[in-house]
């Protein structure tokens, strides 16, 4: 029986987790230290790292931790109910060097509906702590550990039901600094990915429940870094010079998936593999566990904007897990030269054509990119709205988001003349997906577009209404009923004039 | 019979009546024994629960799968900031500059707006929060009934509105868990506001916690996953022993529950009465 296989595997989960952390660290803790003076621990918020250590000596660190539960959002027009370490997802970043007496003072906020605990991965003790941290709303409890073992280390809620307290956010990143520190870097960064089990699919928008057969199932609706789609994208992109050493301190908070962690475009020169302190070289992509971390180092040589996703591509792709790197500098045509040619490839048996150049391909960016026309009503002004969330949500990924595609490859909306076609062929393009060639602005494409079915009438609407009035583009507007007559016309039996 | 001051308070407990109440308050305990010789008429305010069996949701090796639980009065609704209010005026030990730090913890009727005035952000038709479990104890006492068992509790808010296996009713419990998802009031609906279950009692779900008789009797670590020697509850070795490892919303109060001692007053947990038959 299904439900039985379930229960089977959910417990047998707990077992290995529960097995798994009594263990840790015994062939290597190390003697404890010499504790020195105290310290409140500076905590931060990702994507921002406390500074590093600079004590050459174990101190006692306070940390003050409030665990609070808040309603936020998760992607545009989506909101979650939170359960956080300090307010937003991941929880707070705390920073402490191996020897040092950490003094953990656990709140639970006043308001919380829940009790709440930790899991410090970092702690050698039964339960990282979680039965000495359980906490009821409106009080404080307190413990000690010693942090005997350096490296990145999860911390979480275990707090039954425990996949449901790490799946409403309740996860960060706690690094132990080695006696000797980490080799000096540029610029660091703090990056969490976690999966988002909400009653409604990706992009449904208003308040989302925790949909606990998703969870079960893992078929999680989101996938994101940071706590939510676009955490790390855009204007909240991060931000570095050419030459500067970047290291990214990675977890994943799970509750389900394993991250594929890559970065488009740069190698890894050195990746701390799961959070250790054995480093390895020259890693394209590296594995990150649910309950894991590992610490990345790179060095971009090129300016442009670098994609980061789980390499599990549709998660990148569909459910919101990218964030982007915006380099600035020189650039440097020695190490990458960008288009240097475009022409026409013809097979080699009917080579007769001769290669033709033809003129090459600069992309300029759209003006007025984001702006509502100056005489849309208010209603299409709010469906522009809402189209251009569903636009950034989905398909910018292809289509970029200046609307300006991939030469040869995706075609352009900005200034699109396929887009006078009827507006009937442009939602049945995105109903049931397109293929095979054509022709675009005088140049042919023949790529795939998947269909986006899963999108309401008012979302196709909308999002049509949006392309059909951005970039220089000019249409009226997509009505959600016209959409709802093409849906029901794009039924296999029903005959293509039917539109008409 | 009783003097219906439960209908009363609902209907806006006006200070006059709640008086009135406190003068009879007295008058009513005769009655309430007298009562007792009649099993079948339940006291005002509280309906019978007939007898049934409750599962727990986790178990040791050597506990028993399932707890008979005789039939008992329940009340229909959590106990009310205006019904507490009577208790208080009859009992100055339990008011809130006196009470003693040992049975309430300082955030005791916090809330209020001073001892015998629950104020503007306690409506008297709100469910009393911010009680201890001996506070909870004694207005039982006082009323000459008593707190439910997690058994009864259970069983009681077991029942849909239409059916008393509300268990297998997956609509029921994603309904309950989705309340359980959201944040926390900071303002409560009056109780008897949520419709009645199959046994005729409202609010188990969806307006507060409720403490129990012995909501420490199922003591468990605080971490979900232990497998400690006494971990017959949350365990992750301990999912194998659960009735439902999917049944969240059980986890979550067994969690609640476990997270408290008997002095703590929270903001969201507050209490009803029980009585046997």
């Amino acid at each position: 029986m299904k439900t039985n296989v379930l229960k089977i595997s959910f417990a047998s989960l707990l077992l290995t987790v529960a097995a798994i952390c009594p263990s840790k660290s015994e062939t290597q803790a190390a003697a404890i230290p010499e504790i020195i003076g105290s310290e409140n621990a500076v905590l931060t918020d990702a994507p921002n790292v406390p500074p590093p250590i600079t004590r050459t000596y174990a101190t006692k660190v306070i940390v003050n931790l409030e665990v609070k539960e808040v309603t936020r959002r998760l992607a545009d027009g989506v909101d979650y109910t939170f359960w956080t370490f300090g307010g937003s997802v991941p929880g707070k970043f705390i920073r402490i060097r191996e020897g040092d007496e950490v003094e953990f003072h656990l709140a639970n906020a006043p308001d919380s509906k829940m009790p709440h605990n930790i899991d410090l991965h970092a702690v050698s003790g039964p339960g990282g702590g979680a039965a000495a941290s359980f906490v009821a709303p409106g009080h404080e409890s307190q413990f000690t550990f010693t942090a005997l073992n350096p490296g990145l280390y999860v911390y979480h809620c275990a707090t039954a039901p425990v996949g449901m307290h790490i799946a409403n956010g309740m996860y960060g990143l706690i690094l132990v600094e080695p006696a000797n520190g980490l080799p000096k870097v540029d610029k660091e960064f703090y990056i969490v990915q976690g999966e988002f089990y909400t009653a409604g699919k990706f992009g449904d928008p208003g308040l989302q429940p925790f949909d606990l057969d998703k969870a079960v199932d893992e078929r999680p609706a989101y996938v994101v870094f940071n706590g939510a789609v676009g955490s790390l994208t855009d204007s909240n992109a991060l931000t570095a010079r050419v030459g500067e050493k970047i290291r990214f301190f990675v977890g994943n908070g799970g509750p389900n998936l394993v991250s594929s962690f890559h970065v488009i475009g740069n190698i890894f020169d050195t990746v701390y593999d799961e959070g250790g302190t054995t480093p390895i070289h020259n890693v394209q992509t590296t594995l990150i566990p649910a309950g894991g971390a590992a610490m990345v180092e790179f060095t971009p040589k090129v300016p442009g904007t670098y994609t980061f996703l789980d390499h599990s591509i549709l998660r990148a792709f569909n459910k919101g897990c990218i964030g982007q790197l915006k380099v600035t500098g020189d650039a440097n045509g020695a190490i990458f030269s960008g288009r240097q040619s475009d022409t026409i490839f013809t097979e080699p048996e009917t080579n007769s054509v001769p290669a033709v150049k033809v003129e090459p391909v600069a992309a300029k960016p759209a003006k007025n990119s984001q702006s509502v026309p100056a005489n849309a009503t208010p209603a299409v002004a709010a469906q522009m709205e809402s189209g251009r969330q569903v636009y950034q949500q989905i398909c910018f990924v292809c289509h970029q988001p200046n609307g300006l595609g991939v030469p040869n490859q995706i075609p352009p909306l900005a200034g699109s003349d396929f887009l006078a076609h009827e507006k009937v062929e442009l939602i049945r393009t995105l109903i049931q997906g397109r293929s095979g060639e054509i022709v675009v602005n005088g140049k042919k494409f023949s790529g795939i577009m998947v269909p986006q079915a899963d999108l309401t009438d008012e979302q196709i609407a909308n999002v049509l209404t949006f392309v059909r009035n951005n970039w220089n583009n000019s249409g009226d507007a997509v009505t959600a009923d016209e959409v709802r007559a093409a849906r029901a016309g794009a039924k296999p039996v029903a005959a293509a004039n039917s539109f008409e | 019979m009783n003097f219906n001051a439960k209908t009363q308070r609902r209907d806006g407990a006006r200070i006059g009546e709640i008086f009135l109440c406190c003068v009879l308050a007295s008058l009513r305990f005769c009655v309430d024994s007298s009562a007792a010789t009649n099993a079948s008429i339940a006291p005002a305010g509280m309906v019978q629960i007939p007898a049934g069996v409750y599962r727990p949701l986790l178990k040791s090796k050597t506990d028993a799968a399932e707890i008979a639980v005789k039939s008992f009065y329940l009340d229909v609704e959590p106990v009310s900031n205006g019904e507490f209010l009577e208790f208080v005026r009859a009992h100055p030990q339990w008011q809130r500059s006196n009470v003693a730090r040992l049975f309430a913890d300082k955030s005791y009727l916090k809330n209020w707006a001073g001892d015998l005035e629950p104020g503007k952000n306690a409506p008297s038709n709100a469910p009393v929060t911010f009680v201890s479990w001996f506070a909870a104890k004694a207005y039982a006492q006082w009323k000459h009934e008593r707190l439910p068992t997690i058994a009864e509790w259970e069983l009681a808010a077991n029942a849909s509105a239409t059916r008393a296996d509300g268990e297998n009713d997956p609509q029921f419990k994603a309904e309950i868990l989705k309340w359980y998802c959201e944040s926390s009031a900071t303002e409560f609906l009056p109780v008897g506001v949520g419709g009645k279950n199959f046994y005729g009692v409202r609010d188990l779900h969806g307006l507060v916690w409720e403490w129990t008789a012995d909501f420490n009797s199922a003591i468990l670590s605080g971490d979900s996953r232990d497998d400690g020697a006494d971990a017959k509850l949350f365990c992750g070795a301990g999912a194998q022993s659960a009735r439902a490892v999917d049944d969240y919303p059980a986890f979550m109060r067994f969690a609640f529950r476990s997270s408290l001692k008997a002095d703590y007053c929270i903001h969201n947990l507050g209490f009803r009465c029980a009585k046997d038959l």
